[in-house]
């Protein structure tokens, strides 16, 4: 049973190391941490990623944990949320926060750029409805500065107003007083970050993690 | 002074620069003549004191004696801000050749003229470089440094400050030694050790060199920060193995345990360095904690403490570079949150003037040393000295990149190795070094002669061809884009993001730490450092008040819509609102009550006095009226888009009014520029008015002419204080606001307040 258990994991780790792109080292520590955090089970769900203490003061927690169990991370061409993930799920979701390899093509690049993108625009995105709408953004900046203690209030949404306006100055140009700008589409959202370098500021150091750093995170 | 009819362009810009030769030529002599008044001074006032006998009463008399150094020092600082000048009236040359190339040839100049005129050129004497005039560069960059990119690779940094530091000065000294041994130089008197210190002393990369090449060229910022870190921190070993070296040459031999000694010596050399400097560092921020009624000698407190936290270091021997780095990057978030904004512009205009001259006089002086100093020439020495440095140079670079690179997400490509290699500048700090080396060492001379030729083969070729050579390989260029508040916000973003990413993992990385240094830093050592509320408000508003205020300034200064975003988006497209009526009489009630609050903020403004000790009368600058001014801009602006809407919300100005007298600025509110709909950001942020001008004061009628030229009759769908109580108050602020904006064209039984906004 043990023999053949551990040759299936290692054909299974094989092909998801295939298909996310990750080594067959990350895969297992994160194998480890999976089912650190599942408690040893099959699937991971809402609470046990609530449960991480290092999570607390995180301003983001919220929207992090979504993130996880959102469809449209999982490469489903679908919206809305699922209730458990399983490990390839979570690694579809982690492989986003790989770095960039050193020697890629520009249009590598491109796609990861997009990819990484996407990701955070589908965090901003609650309603999944493809654009970001002022009220989204606010409530992502208001989330943000939800540290700052009361201060934050209203100039957050003097913020979200601010950069709001300018996706719009900037991808539109010229509106007449009339029209009405609905929200951010992926591709204005990626026109504004255009000189955010974000294939390279977007990674996890994966290859530092083993079992002697993955202290327990609950 | 006859007008000159120019028969062609420039022919002014050289009439200039020869004007600046000739003052030149004029100059020195009268300084370098100097000596001579000495003599005839001393001896006139003997014989006045000897002899009392009646003689004319001198109506004119010459004393130079009195005021002698004084009048060298300030020619001299303005002879080199008036070469400076020269250079960049011609364009041409300074788009090819580096400024400090131009310096240090007018440097030569000017020494060869005082050699001619017969007198002995000054010595850049190195007490003056390293008490002086080196601090204030140092200050400045260390101020300003970039530290986001800094602490991303401050990593590498150390490794190519230090061992590629150590890896150079070993392997030229040991090289060169073993150049000396051969024969054929006639070098044989030459020990180890002397090899070793001249090696220590011209290996190190030079800041201010660095500075002011990379400055012209705009490089990307990762090799930018990578060259530019290594050259202040690798201080720290060349202080310790100058020092070292300079101790056993004279002792003669050297045993393990001084060795291991040095490496003792560096640790604490640097990290003591660093902790002096942060020591002066919070001092300083605690200091600026309660400078709110002293505004005028704030920047005073950060370039003092500054400056004695590089004596201080300096007296112990520590690293005074490293000292000063380390106490201007400690203190600037807590100063800043702390400092009004005038003190903010002062230090930074401060700081980059005096670095500014610093830079200029250390490269004129390096010329002139040049020309002064004692040379021993040896072709073989000199030579083999400058390849050296180069090869050692490519080598260090090429194999730390390569033990590095194993570490990095962001590897480091063959172009940047190659501009981080020849960037390698060496400068003064070389040639001040070995300026201070006893006149005991035989050998003086001739490293003296060396180090001055690799400084001049390094900043004249590497520096000129560093941006041809940048073109061609098509290196990355600094992205020259404005700060924009959505990237700010999703750099805030991802921070956080990938510190719960880290946590998911498990994974205690570099955001975890990150995370737990600003918790650290809000919830203890920001309360104490930082005055009133202040220490709460997070990066984010702080960048984007600073943004507002930039933009306010720009407005004020070019008196004009900035035309940065031309567009039309007003924030009535994003957020459509509900337009209410309100009815005539609500109207007159709110007039009135503009008119009241007007009255009232006239009479403020023209209690305001100016005195030595504060800039405003009732240093209204403090936050809380800040958070309000801009709370209500907000809503204010808000409504007033929405008068746009409507032709009949447009209040009339009486066609003939006459533009504002000269003395009052034009300046125009973002709020303004809503109500025409022509910009962006939609709130501005204004410190209170100063005497001179007066930030209300709009010249409306221009901006409705252009824009609208036809206007129906007055009638105001101002938005009416029927919302709920609690935002009376606002509307009270709001129309006040209003006014200010708005001209009043109401019932003339005002006459008084006939030009509201043309007074103070």
């Amino acid at each position: 049973m043990g023999a053949s258990q551990s040759a299936r994991t290692e054909h299974e780790f094989q092909d998801l190391a295939d298909r996310t792109g990750f080594s067959l080292e990350q895969i297992g520590n994160l194998n480890k941490r999976f089912r650190q955090l599942s408690k040893n089970e099959e699937t991971l769900s809402r609470q046990d990623l609530a449960s991480i203490s290092a999570l607390d003061n995180n301003p983001l927690r919220a929207q992090i944990i979504n993130a996880f169990f959102d469809k449209r991370n999982l490469r489903q061409n679908e919206a809305g949320t699922v209730q458990v993930i399983g490990f390839e799920e979570f690694l579809m979701v982690m492989s986003h926060f790989r770095p960039a390899a050193m020697h890629i093509t520009e249009e590598e690049r491109e796609k990861l750029r997009r990819e990484k993108l996407r990701f955070v625009f589908n965090m901003h995105d609650t309603d999944s409805d493809g654009t970001i709408t002022l009220e989204e953004y606010r409530r992502a900046v208001e989330e943000l500065l939800s540290k700052a203690g009361t201060i934050g209030q209203e100039t957050a949404k003097a913020i979200a107003d601010a950069a709001m306006l300018e996706v719009a100055s900037t991808t539109r140009g010229k509106m007449e007083p009339d029209e009405f700008y609905e929200g951010i589409t992926f591709e204005n959202f990626l026109q504004i970050l255009k000189t955010f370098d974000i294939e390279t500021r977007m990674h996890v150091r994966f290859l530092n993690m083993d079992t002697a750093t993955m202290r327990c995170g609950k | 002074m006859p007008a000159f009819s120019c028969a062609f362009p420039g022919c002014r810009r050289d009439l200039l620069v020869i004007v600046l030769v000739v003052f030149v030529g004029i100059g020195l002599p009268i300084e370098a003549s100097a000596p001579a008044y000495q003599s005839h001074g001393t001896e006139g006032s003997h014989l006045t004191n000897i002899t009392n006998t009646k003689k004319a009463f001198p109506v004119l008399a010459v004393n130079y004696e009195h005021v002698r150094k004084p009048f060298e020092i300030a020619l001299w600082i303005l002879l080199a801000l008036l070469m400076k000048l020269g250079f960049h009236l011609i364009p041409r040359l300074s788009a090819v050749v580096p400024e400090s190339c131009l310096l240090i040839v007018v440097g030569l100049l000017v020494g060869g003229l005082i050699k001619v005129i017969g007198e002995e050129p000054p010595v850049l004497d190195s007490q003056l470089f390293f008490l002086c005039l080196l601090p204030p560069i140092i200050l400045d960059a260390g101020y300003f440094l970039p530290i986001r990119p800094f602490t991303e690779n401050v990593g590498t940094i150390l490794v190519f400050a230090v061992i590629g530091t150590l890896w150079n000065a070993f392997f030229m000294g040991g090289l060169l030694y073993a150049l000396c041994q051969i024969e054929s130089v006639g070098l044989s008197g030459v020990d180890l050790l002397a090899c070793l210190l001249f090696g220590s002393i011209v290996s190190a990369v030079d800041p201010v060199a660095v500075l002011a090449v990379f400055e012209e060229i705009h490089i990307n910022e990762l090799v930018h920060i990578l060259v530019f870190g290594e050259s202040l921190l690798n201080d720290a070993v060349t202080v310790v193995l100058y020092n070292l070296f300079e101790e056993f040459s004279k002792v003669g031999t050297v045993t393990v345990l001084d060795v291991f000694l040095g490496v003792v010596c560096f640790f604490v050399v640097s990290l003591g360095g660093v902790l002096v400097g942060a020591i002066y560092g919070f001092l300083a921020a605690f200091t600026s904690r309660f400078t709110s009624h002293t505004r005028v000698i704030e920047p005073l407190f950060v370039f003092l403490y500054s400056y004695m936290a590089y004596l201080s270091s300096e007296m112990f021997h520590l690293s005074g570079i490293m000292a000063l780095i380390a106490c201007g990057v400690v203190m600037r978030p807590y100063v800043e949150a702390n400092i009004s904004h005038k003190s903010y512009t002062t230090i930074k205009y401060f700081l980059k003037m005096w670095s500014s001259v610093s830079e200029t006089l250390i490269f004129i002086f390096l010329g002139v040393s040049t020309v002064a100093g004692p040379h021993a020439w040896n072709w073989t020495f000199v030579i083999t000295t400058v390849i050296l440095c180069l090869v050692s140079r490519v080598l260090g670079v090429i194999g730390l990149t390569f033990i590095i690179n194993k570490f990095r997400i962001v590897k480091l490509t063959k172009k940047d190795q190659f501009i981080v290699a020849y960037g390698g500048l060496r400068g003064a700090i070389a040639f001040s070094l070995g300026y201070l080396l006893s006149n005991s060492h035989q050998m003086r001379n001739l490293f003296l002669t060396a180090i001055i030729t690799v400084i001049f083969f390094t900043v004249f070729v590497q520096g000129m061809t560093i941006r041809p050579l940048v073109e061609l390989l098509a290196v990355k260029k600094k992205k020259e884009s404005k700060p924009s508040i959505n990237e700010e916000i999703h750099t805030e973003f991802l921070d956080h993001l990938l510190t719960g990413v880290e946590g998911v993992c498990g994974h205690y990385g570099h955001y975890h730490w990150k995370e737990k240094l600003n918790r650290f830093n809000k919830t203890y050592v920001k309360r104490w450092l930082i005055a009133g509320e202040n220490f709460k408000e997070p990066e984010l508003i702080a960048f984007y008040r600073k943004m507002e205020l930039k933009q306010a300034i720009m407005m004020v200064e070019s008196g004009q819509l900035p035309s940065v975003l031309p567009s039309t988006i007003s924030m009535q497209n994003i957020q459509p609102r509900a337009i209410p009526r309100v009815s005539k009489k609500r109207e007159e009630e709110i007039r009135r009550i503009l008119r009241a609050n007007l009255q009232n903020n006239k009479q403020k403004m023209r209690s305001r006095s100016y005195s030595r000790h504060t800039l405003f009368d009732a240093d209204e600058e403090d936050n809380v009226s800040e958070v309000r001014l801009r709370k209500t801009k907000m809503e204010m602006e808000r409504r007033v888009s929405v008068m746009e809407r409507r032709m009949s919300h447009y209040l009339t100005v009486p066609a003939n009014r006459e533009s504002p007298r000269p003395g009052v600025r034009r300046v125009r509110f973002e709020s303004d520029n809503q109500v025409f709909s022509a910009d962006s950001f939609p709130t501005v942020h204004f410190e209170q008015p100063s005497p001179p001008s007066t930030p209300d004061a709009v010249s409306l009628e221009e901006e409705e002419e252009e824009e609208v030229p036809k206007r129906p009759s007055l009638k105001a769908d101002i938005e009416g204080p029927r919302g709920n109580a609690s935002d009376n108050h606002q509307g009270e602020l709001d129309y006040q606001r209003l006014a200010r904006c708005l001209s009043d064209p109401g019932p003339n039984k005002d006459k008084e307040d006939d030009d509201p906004f043309m007074s103070c």
